[in-house]
């Protein structure tokens, strides 16, 4: 059978199965086995474990279409290999299980249970329900596998329409809850069903993404094509009316979501803050601060000191907007300070000292040392809110917290986009590209790092600022190594040295997985948050290290003329020999 | 073509790295309009040498002079503020930016006009014209070596160093890469050129040093070195 290839579907099956016995062994099935996603019969356990199987079945025979080789053909030998790569996979789950079912492993690996069995069979036991385990992947790597026999655009909306249909009903709560908000809360009645989605709205919503796709991809193209127009004064003009259109929006987007969700969407902002400013550091000129954690403590605890009733030393009780001042000067402070001594290292060692200067700012806020001014572990309470007017900006009310965190990012972006585009912005991507080179072309390497460090100082110390009057206490233990590394990966998930990307990263990240304590939209993962944090990252990394949203100006600028540059003997005469040689060979 | 100051001199300069003596003892003269060659193998001490004038290795004795003043100690962007750019060894061309901001690069420390310096070098090589918007560490090495002349001519030099621009470049543009020199050189700027490619270097330079282990152990006229039997033998590849 042509085009068939055992070996390669069996590769694709094994990798198939290593991704489900994982998915047991990690405990994402069984958490999520009842959370059912479309009523009455798709748990999100299933999606979780089953996911892999049509990607297996579909990648088994993914030829790429060579340009002036014969197209690969369709037939038979796709769906057989779908099948047999479901196959493998299932086998490889039919054994896990058998051997889950005769061996107690569960000393070591907790979640191998009795009732993982039980869930994974059915109910029909062992000898019973391996039928089930076998053949379920197989059909699953087979229809992968029919993937190929449709055109290509078919099978683009076909996968369109099933991510929507899943991610409608993953995100239930953000849909009942806008429908609420516009009084049309009886049809989210209707169409959920115990958190679920019923099986014929997932159709529904299936058929309507599949129907619209091709319009909403022209869609697309034109809002590009409208903002980033070839020629610059219409650039301009749309790229106005497209910040007033975004400014409409996130005027209107707190009343429509209702304050559990402006919750979460104030923390992306409050993330966005910190990662504006970290984008700056390791995005822009490229030192790896991993004590990013530090100013954004500084800032908390200033405000905190300074304006708390209950403040352990001081008793200011200063305004919010008294305390911003000097918690802005702190983080300049802090980073000057921090700063200073790390900017002549390079690389890892930068990123291990600074790793170290983080944890030295939270243990000093820990330290009884200090406890006289910052409350050691006890840490500083009754922080008040923002004053605005004669309202009051604090926790309890999050759509103000929402609208605040908001101006304060549109400022963030402004400064950061502002100083992309200056002489420091160039001085400071020419340092990350070669700092040798950078010193010898005049530019004074220390003073654009150390601004660089101060820039990003000040903007996680707005987010510290913030953070304190939103939540009202801090301790030392908001301040953890791990909000360092959450930043970091928001910057590297959207695409580090560019705004959009980690306005981008931050509401994947922050708003639907959450951020270190913050619950996020999927707040049942929560347990499984760093996991997948990581997992994201290592794709990332591997996968598409410029992040989500690469700068477009860039893919503008570069569209079509990296491809054409290969002849480079620069004789007038050089292109067409090569081209002759070529035409002639 | 001598005027009375050379405009970038060394006098008894010794420079270390750590306890490693490097350069020993040098003094060289490149007067205005003038191309000068520094000749000598690997390791001599050819890319030290071009630090040093930078200000990114400062002499531990003598003198770094530009212009007659002392520049000892200055920080390299004073220096590069005086006239002095480089074009380094191997191009190193801030890869990921495109054709375009590294020129722009070049003129940081700039505060005037720069578009006619922009024009100039693109007419002097109309290969990049096309190649802006590329990102430079796609370029092929000749163009990359365009790039970087062109990047180091954005600062307007007075003084142009460049570090040994026929490493790792087909003959035929080696060829090409001098006639460039020359004409950059006829155009009004100093040139003083680091290489190991002794005969290229000296059919277009008016005077020639030639550097071993740090020390200075030759230094003549372009022709008298071409010329002379001890040069001939070690460097110009002549079997004696
Ligand atoms: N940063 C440095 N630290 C220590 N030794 C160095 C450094 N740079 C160069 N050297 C040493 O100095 C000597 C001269 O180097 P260099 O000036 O680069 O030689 P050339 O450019 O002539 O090949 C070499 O022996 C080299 O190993
Ligand atoms: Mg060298």
């Amino acid at each position: 059978m042509t085009g068939f290839d055992l070996r390669r579907s069996l590769r694709w099956g094994s990798i198939a199965g290593a991704v489900m016995v994982f998915t047991c062994a990690v405990g994402l099935f069984e958490a999520f086995e009842d959370r059912l996603l479309v009523y009455p019969f798709l748990s999100l356990g299933h999606v979780l474990l089953l996911w892999f199987l049509p990607l297996a079945g579909y990648q088994a025979t993914n030829e790429p279409v060579l340009e002036g080789m014969e197209a690969p053909s369709k037939g038979l030998h796709n769906v057989v290999a779908g099948l047999v790569a479901g196959l493998a996979g299932g086998i490889v789950m039919g054994v896990f299980t058998v051997v889950v079912d005769a061996l107690d492993v569960r000393d070591v690996f907790v979640r191998l249970s009795v009732r993982l069995v039980d869930l994974l069979t059915h109910g029909w036991g062992v000898p019973g329900g391996l039928v089930l385990i076998v053949a379920v992947p197989a059909l699953l790597g087979m229809a992968g596998g029919m993937l190929h026999l449709v055109s290509a655009s078919a099978r683009r909306r076909l996968i369109l329409a099933l991510e929507w249909a899943l991610v409608v009903a993953l995100l239930e709560q953000v849909f009942s809850q806008v429908l609420r908000q516009i009084r049309l809360g009886a049809v989210g009645d209707i169409i959920f069903t115990r958190r679920a989605l019923e099986w014929w709205a997932a159709l529904a919503v299936a058929a309507l993404v599949a129907l619209l796709s091709e319009r909403a991809r022209g869609g697309v193209g034109r809002i590009r094509g409208y903002l980033f127009a070839a020629d610059a004064a219409r650039r301009t003009r749309n790229s106005i009316w497209s910040a007033l259109a975004v400014l409409a929006f996130l005027i209107v987007l707190p009343q429509l979501l209702g304050s559990l969700l402006s919750e979460l969407l104030a923390n992306v902002g409050l993330f966005l803050l910190m990662g504006l400013g970290l984008n700056i550091v390791v995005g822009l000129a490229g030192m790896l601060d991993l004590g990013y954690v530090a100013f954004f403590a500084v800032g908390a605890y200033t405000v905190g000191v300074l304006t708390s009733p209950i403040s352990p030393r001081f008793d200011l009780e200063w305004s919010w907007w008294a305390a911003l001042p000097v918690a802005i000067l702190m983080s300049v402070v802090a980073g000057v300070l921090v700063g200073t001594p790390v900017i002549r290292m390079r690389g890892d060692y930068l990123a291990i000292v600074t790793l170290g200067f983080g944890e030295i700012v939270r243990i000093l806020f820990l330290s009884d040392w200090l406890a006289p001014t910052f409350g050691g572990a006890q840490g500083v309470r009754n922080v008040p809110g923002i004053p605005v007017g004669v309202a009051e900006i604090r926790g309890s009310q999050p759509v103000g917290v929402l609208y605040f965190a908001f101006g304060l990012v549109l400022v963030a972006a402004w400064v950061s986009w502002a100083l992309q585009e200056s002489r420091l912005g160039r001085a400071w991507t020419a340092i990350r590209e070669d700092e040798t080179v950078a010193a010898a072309m005049g530019i004074n390497v220390v003073r654009a790092k150390l601004n660089a460090f101060i820039v990003g100082a000040i903007l996680a110390g707005l987010g510290g600022a913030l953070f304190a009057a939103k939540v009202g206490s801090i301790f030392p233990s908001s301040f953890e190594l791990l909000v360092s590394i959450i930043v970091l990966v928001v910057v590297i998930v959207g695409g580090m040295g560019n705004i959009p990307g980690v306005a981008v990263g931050a509401v994947l990240l922050i708003g639907v997985l959450g951020g270190p304590t913050q619950p996020g939209l999927l707040a049942e993962f929560a347990e499984f948050k760093l996991l997948i944090y990581g997992a994201l990252l290592v794709f990332m990394m591997l996968r598409k290290p410029e992040g989500l949203l690469p700068s477009v100006r860039r893919s503008r600028e570069l569209r079509g003329e990296e491809l054409s540059q290969d002849a480079w003997l620069d004789r007038p005469s050089g292109d067409v020999e090569v081209d002759a040689r070529l035409a002639g060979g | 073509m001598a005027s009375s100051r050379p405009v970038l001199e060394f006098r008894n300069v010794h420079t270390h790295y750590g306890p490693v003596h490097i350069l020993k003892d040098v003094s060289l003269s490149i007067y205005e309009g003038q191309i000068v060659c520094l000749l000598g193998g690997n390791a001599s001490g050819k890319t030290t040498t071009l630090k040093t004038v930078l200000g990114m290795v400062v002499p531990t004795a003598g003198e770094v002079l530009i212009e007659g003043e002392v520049v000892n100690g200055w920080r390299t962007a004073q220096i590069v503020a005086r006239g002095v750019s480089m074009v380094p060894e191997n191009r190193r061309l801030f890869k990921r930016m495109t054709v375009r901001e590294n020129l722009e690069i070049g003129a940081y420390l700039r505060k005037d006009d720069t578009s006619a310096d922009y024009e100039r070098i693109l007419d002097m090589f109309p290969r990049l014209k096309e190649r802006l918007g590329q990102r430079a560490g796609t370029l092929s090495g000749g163009e990359q070596q365009m790039v970087a002349v062109g990047r180091a001519l954005m600062a307007r030099p007075r003084v142009l160093l460049m570090d040994e621009p026929s490493m790792g470049l087909a003959p035929v543009l080696v060829a090409q890469n001098f006639d460039i020199i020359r004409q950059i050189n006829e155009a009004g700027t100093t040139v003083f050129v680091v290489e190991q490619n002794a005969n290229m270097a000296l059919s277009i330079a008016d005077y020639g040093y030639v550097l071993q282990t740090g020390k200075i152990v030759l230094a003549d006229t372009a022709p008298n070195l071409l010329a002379n039997p001890e040069m001939r033998q070690a460097y110009l590849g002549e079997v004696g």
